[in-house]
């Protein structure tokens, strides 16, 4: 077959009736750009609400809890062996919160693959001293490089820099409501008592806001060295190891496998937010119920358009066929008809998607629990334009061969008689 | 004798739907080169079905059918197609030209579809064409600003473009006024004189049908005159 004829055929035809040519293109655009835009639009929301854990979470914390010995001197003797043993209020003693080896341990992990990186820490709590009250809160000791890098710091600091807690000897900054509470500013020095009473002056070099009042309340950070100083311990001493890995799923099975090798307690972030498992694992199932809904609508209203310009186009086809055109060069015929429009219209309602996400970008959205989120989150993900793509070109193939083939088949007669 | 272009041999034809209702009946035809027929009957006697599958448009239909001595009958639609295209000339009741294309290219089309000229070649000839038709100034026109007289020609000169062994129309004046019904028919007769060219024509006109070669009557989906 001459694949020149057909191609100048189906251009004739495609522009010989413009005007139905664009109906049936804008109806492959806005399903296209309304696929493209609602779902970047709730991808990006969905990123946005797990980023509010996911951010601030470590997907594995290493640490030593408080708890009574496993291995009690009863049951290690040979004597008892093989008896039952049954011992009744067993109290933890010599609690030490520190981790034992720091330095091995993050060596260690350092040279791990799976991990992307550690952020060590210290936590204590203390009383804050404001004239005749005392607050109870937590001084977080970090790292602030790893801490910005891993845990997005900086995008929780509302007023002040972060880098200032390890310039400046006995700084801090201080949770919204905590400030509050102690009225302090930036620049205002606030007095801190350890658990052993002793009492500090710090400097507040900023302030700190996460939205969940509970922590802004109650959290505070300064540099590990400030907290070893409050402490009055040595500067080996370190209560967590934070871990993120490449790989989230994995964390369970890792955790458990550091319980083992460093001797140590391990939580992983799936066991400590199980019910942001769920929550997550919901609003993905819903985005991907909304984007399997819209495809369907979409394609067939797709279907619809190009079924109706085609059937419109019978006379057409009779009298290609009457004139020694085969079934095969009609539905060729038809299929470039109708893959140019998916071609084109699919085209276009990427450009208009892609424009509309832009657009929502732009819209105001103010909440407290991300004051570094100005406006809408829209997620760019090329996976759904990929999709869209490829979705409007197979759409449009179906909906130009189904009614094709059928036209193809059928005696020119059948169609000639049937006017 | 001379030489058989289309031969039919004890066709029959029925509709099933909704009752079953038999159209032809043991219709044996054959036509020569160069006769210029009229298949004539009242209407609704069959005459339009049987030149439908005469013309392989229709192919349901018990017997056999011969074109240039070789049966059409367990021919694919692909080769009906290109017999189509390389020995029948159609003209319709109705014009049926595309509308979205020039009368020049309406002409081409099918020769482009033959693919043994090129483009340019075609072009000339289909230029020919149009002068014998004497139409030659609408080329460029498109199809859908002719009067029916003009549109009718054109689909004749179509029908001429792959210089066809017949050519059949299904009452191709039917939709035509008396002057214009005229000029068809000369041209009709212009081309069965001057090219030897072999028509098989429809027609209930019998002032027309007279003045043809010969005549095929048929009565209730049969011949009654050959």
């Amino acid at each position: 077959m001459n694949s020149k004829l057909t191609i100048s055929i189906a251009k004739a035809l495609l522009l010989a009736r413009w005007k139905q040519t664009l109906v049936a293109a804008v109806g492959v655009t806005f399903s296209i750009t309304m696929f493209i835009a609602l779902l970047s639009f709730m991808a990006g929301l969905n990123d946005l609400l797990d980023g509010l854990v996911l951010n601030r979470t470590a997907h594995i914390r290493l640490y030593n809890e408080i708890q009574a010995n496993k291995n009690q001197p009863v049951n290690k003797s040979p004597l008892y062996k093989d008896n039952y043993n049954f011992i009744k209020s067993v109290k933890p003693t010599n609690a030490r919160l520190q981790i034992y080896n720091s330095g091995a341990i993050i060596r260690t992990l350092k040279k791990d693959t799976r991990v992307l990186g550690i952020a060590p820490k210290i936590m204590t709590p203390v009383f804050f001293n404001e004239i005749a009250i005392n607050v109870a809160a937590v001084v977080n000791g970090i790292d602030v490089k790893n801490e910005t890098k891993l845990f997005y710091f900086n995008d929780y600091l509302i007023e002040g820099a972060s880098d200032d807690i390890e310039k400046i000897s006995n700084s801090i900054i201080l949770g919204k409501g905590l400030a509050n509470q102690l009225s302090a500013n930036v620049g205002d020095r606030v007095q801190v008592s350890n658990t052993n009473g002793e009492i500090f002056q710090l400097k507040v070099v900023g302030l700190y806001q996460t939205g969940i009042q509970e922590l802004d309340k109650t959290q505070s950070y300064t540099s590990i060295a400030t907290v070893q100083k409050l402490m009055g311990v040595p500067n080996t001493y370190i209560t967590d190891i934070q871990l993120k890995l490449k790989k989230i799923p994995e964390a369970p099975a890792i955790a458990k496998e550091f319980t083992k090798l460093f001797e140590i307690d391990a939580i992983d972030i799936q066991t400590a937010n199980a019910q942001f498992e769920t929550g997550s694992f919901i609003r993905t199932l819903i985005s991907y119920a909304v984007g399997v809904v819209l495809l369907v609508v979409a394609g067939f209203g797709i279907y619809n358009i190009l079924n109706m310009m085609i059937y419109e186009k019978m006379d057409t086809i009779a009298i290609l066929k009457a004139t020694g055109f085969s079934g095969k060069d009609v539905q060729t015929i038809f299929l470039l008809i109708a893959i140019s429009i998916g071609l084109i219209g699919g085209l276009v309602g990427l450009l208009l998607g892609f424009g509309l996400s832009a657009i929502i970008d732009q819209i105001p959205f103010k909440t407290a629990s991300l004051p570094t989120i100005k406006t809408y989150p829209i997620s760019y993900k090329l996976m759904f334009y990929l999709i869209g793509a490829v979705f409007s070109l197979i759409t449009t193939f179906f909906a130009g061969w189904f009614p094709a083939r059928k036209a193809s088949k059928v005696d020119p007669v059948v169609i000639i008689r049937g006017k | 004798m001379s030489e058989n272009i289309l031969q039919a041999k004890n066709i029959n034809k029925s509709f099933n739907d909704p009752i079953k209702v038999k159209v032809l009946t043991d219709i044996n035809i054959a036509i020569n080169k160069g006769e210029f027929v009229a298949l004539t009957g009242k209407s609704g006697c069959g005459k339009s079905t049987l030149l439908y599958i005469l013309s392989t448009m229709d192919t349901d239909y018990q017997g056999e059918l011969l074109i240039d001595n070789v049966s059409m009958v367990h021919k694919r639609e692909s080769e009906l197609a290109k017999v189509r295209n390389e020995k029948i000339g159609f003209v319709f009741q109705f014009h049926y030209l595309l509308d979205e294309f020039t009368v020049l290219k309406n002409v081409m089309l099918p020769g482009l579809k033959l693919g043994k000229f090129s483009e340019k070649e075609v072009e000339n000839c289909a230029i020919e064409k149009l002068k014998i038709l004497d139409i030659d100034k609408l080329a460029m026109k498109k199809a859908n600003q002719l009067s029916g007289g003009e549109k009718q020609r054109v689909a004749i000169a179509r029908a001429l473009i792959n210089n066809p062994d017949i050519i059949m129309g299904d009452e191709p004046t039917g939709n035509l006024d008396k002057k214009n019904s005229d000029i068809v028919f000369d041209l009709f007769n212009k081309l069965s004189d001057e090219l030897n060219q072999t028509l098989l024509i429809v027609t209930h006109d019998l002032s027309f049908a007279d003045r043809m070669h010969r005549i095929i009557e048929m009565e209730d989906g049969k011949i009654i005159l050959l």
